[in-house]
């Protein structure tokens, strides 16, 4: 049982991480149509693959004319962590079957930090479907809403919006800089990709970085 | 191709996602995997960083996606919401143009 005042705040919580991430939403319906993709598509990734940075990854190659192919691999190495975040999850959901297929869908970043938060398994449960439900749905409008608006522009780059991926990908890397071997990591990692840029095929320099990346990581956990 | 690849790239998605509700805990507990895998988006966000600010047509070059990362740079030192990282990033990119 949860109390009613616990249940409230955490609704609460899940309702105000709803409406920030639907508003990001719209940012990244407003990217993928400048990139080129239709609403059709636009839509599909927010419906299917759900999890932001392998979707602002997966638009952001394609708006630098790389290959689908190469955005998504990059969308899939970025897709990697849930299966981390599932991990710390299953001791807390203690799901099975047809609810499992469907708890995994909700399985990001945002419903795993409001799940571990509380130390109740019972609230944790109940953060981690109220914070999924609220994103799903409003990270679902936000981009519907962004992809029509920008479909409607005659010329959305006039906008800047095709300069905005990088923006995107910056203010989601820089929760994660605040150690020094991130930081680190991450210059390293933009040196590599741009030293190769010229003379490798478009999305070969992200596929060289995160092999890079598990080499060392692997090597470290092991020494 | 675009939807092949798009769906190809949902599907693993998800299939990540289930995975860790459903493997072995030992498999994913390994200390190397613990430590590798949240390096893996610093790095790649990174290189899409770089790669996407300095590049066009597989040639490095600089423009006005310098200045758009720059400003975006000193909304999220700022602690801007997300949103306003990325538009303050676009109307940078559109005011240069325009003034160009």
């Amino acid at each position: 049982m949860i109390a009613s005042d616990a249940k409230r705040g955490i609704v609460r919580d899940a309702v105000g991480i709803g409406i920030a991430t639907g508003a990001y939403a719209v940012s990244f319906g407003a990217i993928s149509v400048t990139a080129g993709l239709s609403i059709a598509q636009t839509c599909a990734l927010s419906l299917l693959m759900f999890t932001g940075a392998s979707q602002f990854a997966f638009a952001g190659v394609i708006a630098a004319a790389g290959s689908p192919w190469a955005g998504a691999a990059a969308a899939m190495l970025l897709g990697t962590r849930n299966a981390l975040y599932g991990l710390r999850l299953t001791t807390l959901l203690e799901v099975s079957g047809v609810r499992r297929l469907l708890a995994a869908q909700l399985v990001i970043d945002e419903t795993t930090a409001m799940a571990i938060a509380r130390d109740k398994p019972a609230q944790s449960r109940f953060a981690f479907y109220a914070t999924g439900v609220a994103i799903f749905s409003l990270w679902n409008l936000g981009t519907l809403a962004g992809a029509i608006a920008t479909h409607a522009l005659p010329d959305p780059k006039v906008l800047g919006f095709d300069a905005a991926p990088p923006a995107a990908f910056l203010a989601l890397l820089a929760p994660r800089l605040r150690a020094r071997e991130p930081l680190a990591i991450a210059l390293a990692a933009a040196l590599v990709a741009l030293v190769l840029l010229p003379v490798v095929p478009a999305g070969v320099p992200l596929l060289v970085v995160a092999g890079l990346v598990v080499l060392y990581g692997l090597r470290r956990g092991s020494g | 191709m675009t939807w092949a690849a798009l769906l190809v790239a949902a599907a693993a998605c998800y299939a990540m996602k289930l995975a860790g509700l459903s493997l072995p805990h030992r498999m994913l507990q390994d200390p190397r995997v613990q430590r590798t895998v949240p390096l893996l988006p610093v790095a790649l966000l990174a290189a899409l960083i770089a790669t996407q600010t300095f590049s066009s047509g597989g040639r490095l070059v600089l423009d006005v996606r310098a200045a758009a990362l720059a400003v975006a740079g000193v909304a999220v030192i700022l602690r801007a919401p997300f949103l306003v990282v990325v538009v303050a990033g676009a109307a940078t990119a559109a005011l240069l143009r325009l003034a160009f």
